[in-house]
């Protein structure tokens, strides 16, 4: 089975959120850059799974410059076969997945995966827009994923609960928890990825169909009131009275 | 302005669901999309809220995205609306990205406002610590609005309710079996959300968390370590990893406050932290605090909410 899964870069999780230039662009200053979460521990490490059972090929694909490279590699060194960078600024979801569904589509993918959504823009819109390009089928936010031949098996959040699907290949899925367990790459993975092919692609030319043009920081909390275990009506009454919360 | 809203009536109208109504109604003449058997006199009742008519596929029982995708894209046709507007749930997070390609049609994921007099949407970015301001460049657009961001409005009217056949094709994705979830109010949609972490030292001690959220009306919740060891069920787990929330109320008992649980609840309107670590992080977040155990304060709590409701 042939398996590609998209990774993206996302500022480390105790990264300082901050912004430049009149606040149109994320402050990159000392920030460390890993791969997004949701694509590693979940839609990675559950592809080079399938792969150890099943036997394949596992293709990683991202969207950006040379920049980008170190989390590349960290991707090979967890496990991954290949990677395929596309040369751009991933300006959005669409022209990210755009991007992506191109190559995608002249290289005979059986299972395209990414994570449920990326930890900086928080879109969950990536994954939908491959299987659309593509006309593939979708199963998002799965927590859950068996390959029996050439049918999967499921489990995914629905607003109704969990639900477990079924869908032939080739399908689009986005994974989210319980999907696997994160990995940490060894010495001889580490090793190895230096060597493992690394194949950089133009892009294709593709609108923006949206910006972002500006960002905000949440106003300041004004400090915390505190309390003691014994003036529970008092906070009721300022839940009621100053929050309006009940 | 002709604007569309995907709601999702499968289980009767969630408050999310009148929340996109109004939204799309202070943006022009709406047409409300669904699918499945809901009862007509039910869906009539969106017209109080500001829709105008109904469209019913009631050959779409499932939440297959292919389907409901091509359903909402013939009501786009037959009602020339340039905006589209759904609850950013499960749902939307799957259609609404297909949608956007199929209709050549730029998304804002996670809106938390009105566009702005020069049409550009504020939403949710880096997990909650910012906000962007995202521009569309296409000539319609696709807005996916985080639940409890604005509230219903009533506005009174009635709704046409028309059924409606989107030719949605067949699903790909076959639905086997379906696991409730035990509770009775889903976790993203809850208003009043009281969650607790591993200062309650054990499953066994939850009674105490159930109690506060049955006398308020609230869902409960918890942190990543206890969904971990098991002691509650996943789809409990508020977080980074887990679900983010934004009720109007989160009461956390017995959470340090790590940065990837605030990542799913500092969208919430007030924080209330109970913790033993007059140094827990939590507390620079919360807007009340009580230092203090929370097996003496949530069973105190618990009553003084109790008297609150029987005098009001």
């Amino acid at each position: 089975m042939k398996i590609l899964v998209c990774i993206s870069k996302a500022p480390d999780t105790t990264s300082k959120i901050a912004f430049t230039d009149g606040n149109t662009k994320f402050d990159e200053n000392g920030v460390q850059y890993i791969v997004n979460p949701y694509d590693e521990w979940y839609a990675l490490v559950r592809a080079l799974e399938i792969k150890e059972t099943s036997g394949g090929q596992v293709t990683i694909i991202t969207v950006g410059s040379a920049a980008d490279e170190a989390i590349i590699r960290k991707a090979l060194a967890i496990g991954a076969d290949e990677a395929v960078r596309i040369d751009a600024d991933p300006k959005d979801a669409y022209y990210t997945a755009t991007q992506i569904a191109e190559y995608a589509k002249t290289n005979g993918f059986d299972l395209i995966l990414t994570g449920k959504e990326t930890i900086n823009y928080n879109g969950s819109q990536v994954a939908g827009m491959i299987a659309a390009s593509l006309d593939f089928p979708l199963v998002s936010l799965a927590s859950k994923l068996e390959v029996n031949g050439s049918t999967l098996t499921l489990e995914k959040e629905a607003t109704n609960g969990l639900q477990i699907v079924e869908v032939s290949l080739p399908a689009v899925v986005s994974c989210a928890k319980g999907m696997a367990e994160q990995r940490i790459p060894n010495m001889r993975g580490i090793m190895a990825a230096r060597t493992k092919p690394l194949t950089v692609i133009p892009a294709v030319a593709v609108e923006e169909m949206t910006s972002y043009v500006g960002y905000e920081m949440p106003a300041a909390k004004s400090a915390c009131k505190m309390l003691t275990a014994d003036q529970m009506d008092e906070l009721v009454s300022l839940l009621h009275n100053e929050a309006k919360v009940i | 302005m002709s604007v569309l809203v995907y709601i999702n009536s499968q289980n009767g109208l969630h408050k999310a669901a009148l929340e996109a109504v109004t939204y799309g109604k202070k943006l022009g003449e709406v047409t409300v999309i669904t699918n499945g058997q809901a009862d007509a006199s039910l869906l009539a009742s969106l017209g109080a809220y500001g829709a105008s008519k109904v469209l019913v596929d009631r050959s779409v029982q499932s939440d297959d995205d292919q389907q409901l995708s091509n359903v909402i894209s013939a009501a786009v046709t037959a009602t020339g609306a340039t905006t589209i507007v759904f609850s950013h749930d499960l749902i939307a997070k799957a259609v609404a990205p297909r949608l956007s390609v199929k209709l050549k049609a730029g998304l804002v994921s996670g809106a938390i406002a009105l566009p702005a007099a020069d049409g550009t949407v504020k939403v949710n970015v880096f997990s909650g610590k910012a906000f962007g301001v995202v521009k569309v460049n296409s000539a319609s657009r696709i807005i996916s609005l985080l639940p409890n961001s604005i509230q219903p409005e009533e506005v009174g009217g009635t709704a046409t309710v028309e059924d409606f056949n989107g030719q949605a094709g067949e699903a790909k994705v076959t639905l086997k079996n379906t696991i409730k979830p035990e509770g009775d109010i889903p976790l993203p949609e809850a208003e009043l959300v009281v969650s607790a972490g591993r200062g309650l030292k054990g499953p066994e001690n939850w009674g105490m968390v159930e109690d506060l959220a049955k006398a308020l009306g609230a869902a409960t919740a918890c942190s990543r370590p206890v969904a971990d060891i098991g002691w509650r069920p996943h789809h409990e787990h508020v977080g980074q990893t887990g679900v983010a929330i934004r009720p109007n109320l989160y009461i956390a008992a017995g959470i340090s406050g790590a940065i990837q649980h605030l990542a799913g609840v500092n969208g919430s309107k007030v924080i209330v932290v109970i913790n033993t670590d007059a140094e827990a992080p939590f507390f620079k977040a919360a807007d009340y605090g009580i230092v203090g155990d929370a097996f003496e304060v949530l069973p105190k709590l618990t009553e003084a909410v109790k008297k609150f409701k029987a005098s009001h």
